[in-house]
């Protein structure tokens, strides 16, 4: 009787398994409905909050045997598909402010061609890896902390009912050169101010694969004190454009971009941002940041760990020429 | 006509690499002529490996020291039909690099004090992927001249040429010796896809953008209407 039950369970064990699919730049053969749910996952919790979710899924894809290097790479090209879709919804509304998105565009081109030069010379020297592990636990930590000290502000807020303040602040900021009126975003501010962050934010995100959504918006928030609603859309816009510049320059010098793998990703992400827009339409909002903040923070606690822990191999091998 | 004391083949020369590759058996078989033991090395093309070691600075593993290897084999697979201890001497079994201590992986700089160490982690992180096989997969004999072996190829093979090397030992001494080449390549469309990036990179990230603004659409079409 417990025989034939381990012979069924194996069976369906080996009929998943059996689902492979060849990923022809990643050169691995993984389960078609793993990646899926890898994508679908994460796009769940892309609609949920709002944010790409990319800094979550590039160490899961590395976590299930990826190379670094093409799940980096890869990820910049799904990135820019979930970006079309959510940016033409936000462009719908006029929530896009496309001037202060092109001033962003300017800096995180040349930021972004930094970060894939960085990249290449990192992957030479051996440290790629290392980087790609501080640059996470240095955002997720800063995203998540800020995440949650603001859902828990917000929370208080919601029991007096006060809108959100929001003040201009007049700092060293404004006396920079180069001033620029954006009229949606209602500012009047320094063009080297967006450029500037679009161009730290381009390097980190060819770095670490991610479209940096996380980072811009409140970056945009909090730096530039730029009206919310035009935030998100405004950032997709950008997004677009940078990680498409990374794919190319990716798929160009490093050869990294998986397009099957992207299109696997893409197909599941897009579904479950859906089911995640949805679902976070009926929840709490504040309470899931807080939530959400509590998973970054552990996402980031993990890779610490891992950095300071003894590692368990402390050989890399490393094939001259990626093995062709 | 003098016969060759040994003569082998493989049932397929080419394994192909194709989208739903997840590793392939290959059946090695010959006959020989008399009684007698077989062994069976198989290698995959070889390359220059770096193994890089982490040391602890700041409280941070990082990779410091890194060492590097000339003449790797991508692969290494081994078939017997006895512990190959009872068939060769070991000067016999270094010099024909049977077994996995014996590869001769050349170190760039052999004074260096740590090569040893250094490769011996090279190896077990190639078995690790079950690229390097340390236990022979087991050789029948069907009656004392036909034999045969299937040969378990992993999904996580690189592409190239690979030799089979079939040795006849006798008396402790190896008689006769054939190899035999198998091709290992990429094939359809996932095939296509990966000379295209390598040939044609700029086409290909241009193309790798157009699919993803295409799908990003086709989501927003799919997903307008409520």
């Amino acid at each position: 009787m417990k025989g034939t039950a381990v012979t069924w369970a194996t069976a369906i064990l080996d009929w998943f398994l059996g689902l492979q699919i060849y990923l022809p730049i990643a050169e691995v053969a993984l389960n078609v409905f793993l990646l899926l749910g890898l994508g679908a996952g994460v796009g769940v919790l892309s609609g949920l909050f709002g944010v790409g979710g990319g800094f979550l899924l590039t160490p899961l894809l590395i976590f299930v045997g990826v190379p670094p290097a093409v799940a980096v790479a890869t990820q910049s090209n799904q990135v820019v598909a979930s970006s079309v879709s959510g940016v033409l919804a936000h462009w719908a509304r006029g929530n896009v402010d496309v001037k202060m998105g092109g001033v962003m565009l300017a800096g995180g081109m040349l930021g972004s061609s930094v970060g894939v030069l960085l990249f290449t010379l990192l992957k030479t020297l051996g440290q790629i890896d290392l980087v790609i592990a501080i640059a996470y636990v240095i955002t997720l930590s800063g995203i998540g902390i800020m995440m949650a000290v603001e859902s828990i502000r917000a929370l208080r807020r919601v029991r007096k009912s006060m809108a959100p303040k929001k003040l201009h602040q007049h700092n060293w900021a404004q006396g920079l050169p180069f001033k620029m009126r954006f009229r949606k975003s209602r500012l009047y501010i320094s063009a080297l101010l967006p450029a500037g962050i679009g161009f730290i934010v381009g390097i980190m995100s060819a770095l670490m694969g991610v479209g940096g959504a996380f980072l811009l918006v409140p970056a945009m928030i909090y730096l530039l004190g730029m009206a919310t609603g035009a935030v998100i859309g405004t950032s997709l816009f950008q997004i677009i454009f940078v990680q498409a510049w990374v794919t190319f320059w990716q798929a160009n010098t490093n050869q990294t971009v998986d397009i099957l793998l992207a299109l696997i990703l893409t197909i599941g992400g897009v579904v479950g941002a859906q089911v995640g827009g949805r679902l976070g339409a009926k929840l709490p909002g504040e309470q899931l940041r807080f939530l959400m903040a509590i998973v970054i923070l552990t996402t980031a606690g993990g890779l610490l760990y891992q950095l300071v822990a003894h590692p368990a191999d402390l050989y890399t091998i490393v094939i001259a020429g990626g093995g062709h | 006509m003098a016969q060759a004391p040994l003569i082998a083949d493989l049932d397929d020369h080419l394994i192909a690499i194709t989208t739903g590759f997840a590793g392939a058996d290959v059946l090695l078989f010959g006959t020989t002529d008399g009684p007698g033991d077989v062994i069976v090395v198989v290698k995959g093309p070889t390359a220059d490996v770096e193994v890089l070691r982490k040391e602890r600075v700041g409280g941070i593993w990082i990779n410091r020291k890194g060492l590097g290897y000339q003449n790797v084999p991508a692969v290494y697979m081994l078939a017997a039909s006895k512990p190959l201890e009872e068939l060769l001497p070991e000067d016999q079994r270094a010099y024909y690099q049977m077994g996995i201590e014996n590869i001769r992986m050349v170190p760039v700089d052999p004074r260096d004090s740590d090569s040893k160490a250094f490769g011996t982690a090279l190896i077990h992180a190639k078995q690790k992927f079950g690229l390097f096989s340390d236990v022979p997969a087991r050789i029948l004999f069907i009656g004392d001249r036909l034999f045969r072996v299937n040969l378990r190829v992993p999904s996580t093979v690189p592409t190239g040429t690979y030799l089979a090397e079939v040795y006849l030992v006798r008396d402790q001494k190896v008689v006769g010796a054939q190899t035999t080449p198998l091709v290992i390549s990429k094939i359809g469309f996932g095939a296509d896809i990966y000379d295209f990036a390598h040939r044609h990179s700029a086409a290909y990230g241009v193309i790798a953008i157009l699919v993803a603004l295409f799908a990003g659409w086709m989501a927003h079409l799919a997903f307008r209407r409520r």
